[in-house]
């Protein structure tokens, strides 16, 4: 996973809440075995006509905002499935942060397992911001995080609360399972005991 | 925590299953059943072997093949379509290379992953249960904490059999009363999702309780645990009690005779104390439900079957009235309209949500002795291979099929729109799944998401219909 630091970058604005799985890549595109590639199926139907063109008027297919970093949307983003198809599709396009007022949990654990980072700020403040990401060419946001704030084009700097170790596991691009191997003695400490408590969990299958 | 303080079925598991707590209050958690997929498992086995690393605890895994896969006969001869063949050939490949047991797809038990745990006894009371899907909360209602992880995290239970997790909040969703004629528990989740909204759980565990929840057999227990996450809840849990024990006695994975006992001792201590307090708290009237069904492109917009179409100008604010904009323009509708006047093109019975067995039965009552309508594709897909031969042994598949309904093999078929079963762009169905995201039965697809005696109902007469109107007609 690449480290996050610090992101200067476009914006776009997706002012719609509930913006699930689906919409970021249809389950269609999650037949692959790989993770990369699947930035041009992210948003899918949004972005594509159904004779497989463009949309001209969906945001991540108007200048500048192809190139965008950064995602503005309203409430409950990543709402519904576990696939981690959708940070994948996002980072694949580009995408490295996402800001909105609230996130569904799976995609949330999941943005921060690759290098996505999700922001959480209040309604009004997601606005301002929308209204930041409507500038076009000057739609840029800084994301600082190790001084956890949004720096808007104007300058004002807008602080961010994140989890401490998600945090520093971000900053440091660190894989959370070569961290927990190192704790196998616990794990086979917690297992021995639940094998004398409960020993039908540990019994083979009646097969 | 002082040992004595009154604490709820969650924590009750959590609890038990802290292996150690880090510094800044995250848990390393212990996971007692992984259940694993081909659509979310390919990118997590492909690290394993990138860092050398095996499977932790082969007795604690079991893999299946659902999302990808035809419900029709096709698929004994090989899958047509090269991306979802190499997934599955992928997830053989790894189930052999990392001896990690596997129900194939030749197997009379393959199905569903969250229809097959619980049938097979992998899922039981007290354990954590995860799953690369989010609707893993399904088995939470074996007084189980279960819920949906990505890929990651699949990684991540694979080589260390635990998870890095932060405890979650308490909610406790109570329906006291008695179920109206008519009403499941497809009504009763999707009322609690109308009343909470898609992301009235997040952040919390629900604890779904009262006397009308303690009336559902298993089979409606496991509907409304499923739709947990579409109420934004990662997972949903009902209290073990008779129910639960009854239903798991005899199961091949599940422990048997002295042992049984053992479990069902431990069992007994899992509900919530007397006293326990709750973060959040919502209270539903079981009287007060009516069948229902779904309008618009999100779980939580759903209603009575005998409302009409809302306004979209009567949204709260401009940014609800242009979601409720889109929603009626994507979904074919008119402010006003009847819901009950809507033409369906396809009828789903099936998915995680709706394919036991109980559900077969339900929906083959309403449908005996009556003509699915001219013009509607009606498909009933079990939700496992043992669902279809008992449903087979009780007639009822002759019963669909007389009435013009397709009997198919078990799978996760039309919830997804990633297997051959698709709606083609414009189409109306009355679904018995758990999403009507746009596009998720297909590009273009409109979903109705209802009960099966629902579904059914609009597979005869052709429109979205009130079941209790169809029920008291006579059939042929």
């Amino acid at each position: 996973m690449d480290a996050f630091t610090t992101l200067t970058g476009i914006a776009a604005p997706l002012p719609m809440a509930n913006v699930d799985t689906d919409k970021i890549i249809p389950a269609r595109f999650l037949k692959t075995i790989e993770r990369t590639g699947l930035g041009k199926a992210a948003f899918a139907n949004l972005r594509y006509r159904e004779d497989g063109s463009e949309n001209p008027d969906f945001v991540l297919n108007q200048e500048p905002y192809r190139r965008a970093e950064i995602l503005i949307a309203h409430e409950n983003f990543g709402c519904g499935s576990s696939r981690e198809h959708a940070p994948w599709a996002l980072l694949d396009f580009g995408i490295r942060c996402v800001i909105a007022p609230d996130f569904a949990d799976i995609f949330h654990n999941n943005s921060f397992k690759n290098g996505i980072l999700p922001v959480k700020l209040p309604r009004e403040i997601c606005d301002q911001l929308m209204e930041d990401a409507r500038m076009g060419e000057n739609a840029r946001l800084t994301i600082d995080l190790e001084r956890q704030v949004v720096v808007r084009p104007n300058g004002e700097e807008i602080p961010f609360e994140i989890d401490p170790l998600r945090r520093h596991l971000l900053l440091n691009g660190l894989d959370d399972i070569g961290q927990t191997m190192q704790r196998a003695s616990a794990i086979d400490g917690y297992e021995a005991k639940r094998r004398a408590a409960q020993p039908w969990l540990y019994q083979d299958a009646a097969e | 925590m002082s040992a004595t303080k009154p604490r709820t079925l969650y924590d009750k598991i959590w609890d038990a299953h802290v292996v150690e707590t880090l510094p800044d209050g995250t848990a390393l958690l212990y996971i007692d059943r992984h259940l694993v997929h081909e659509v979310t498992s390919p990118q997590a086995f492909e690290g394993l072997r990138m860092a050398g690393r095996s499977l932790r605890r082969r007795e604690g895994t079991m893999a299946v093949v659902d999302h990808n896969i035809a419900t029709d006969a096709s698929r004994y001869t090989g899958i047509e379509d090269p991306e979802s063949r190499l997934q599955v050939e992928t997830l053989e490949k790894n189930v052999k290379a990392f001896d990690v047991p596997y129900i194939p797809l030749t197997d009379a038990r393959q199905g569903i992953v969250h229809v097959i745990g619980p049938e097979q006894g992998l899922s039981l009371p007290g354990m954590t249960i995860v799953c690369g899907d989010s609707h893993t909360s399904t088995h939470g209602a074996m007084g189980a904490l279960a819920f949906g992880i990505g890929t990651s995290e699949v990684e991540h239970v694979l080589a260390t059999q635990t998870l890095l997790q932060k405890r979650a909040r308490n909610m406790r969703v109570t329906v006291d009363g008695t179920l109206p004629p008519g009403c499941t528990a497809k009504d009763i989740v999707l009322a609690i999702i109308g009343r909470i909204g898609t992301a009235g759980g997040t952040g919390h565990v629900i604890e779904f309780a009262g006397s009308a929840i303690r009336a559902l057999d298993m089979a409606g227990r496991f509907t409304v645990c499923n739709m947990s996450i579409e109420g934004g809840a990662r997972a949903g849990m009902i209290a073990p009690d008779e129910t639960t024990f009854e239903y798991i006695k005899g199961r091949p994975f599940a422990p048997q005779g002295e042992m049984l006992e053992r479990a069902i001792e431990w069992w007994r201590s899992l509900p919530t104390d007397e006293g326990a307090v709750f973060d959040k708290e919502v209270v539903l009237d079981a009287a007060e439900i009516v069948p229902m069904v779904s309008w618009g492109t999100s779980p939580e917009d759903v209603l009575p079957i005998t409302a009409t179409v809302p306004d979209p100008e009567s949204g709260q604010d401009e940014a609800r009235r242009a979601q409720l904009r889109r929603m009626v323009e994507y979904m074919g509708l008119t402010p006003g309209q009847k819901l009950t006047d809507l033409k369906v093109d396809v009828v789903f019975i099936g998915s995680c949500t709706n394919s036991r067995i109980e559900d077969m039965r339900a929906a083959a009552e309403i449908v005996r002795g009556r003509r699915v309508a001219e013009g509607v594709r009606g498909m009933v897909v079990p939700g496992s291979g043992l669902v279809k031969q008992q449903a087979e042994r009780e007639g009822l598949d002759a019963v669909f099929r007389e009435a013009g309904f397709e009997w198919r093999e078990a799978g996760c078929s039309m919830c997804l729109g990633m297997n051959p079963d698709k709606l083609t762009p414009g189409q109306r169905c009355a679904s018995t799944s758990n999403r009507n995201f746009e596009g998720r039965q297909g590009p273009g697809g409109r979903t109705h998401l209802c009960s099966p005696a629902m579904a059914a109902a609009a597979a005869i007469t052709g429109h979205l219909t009130d079941v209790r109107q169809l029920a008291a007609q006579g059939r042929h």
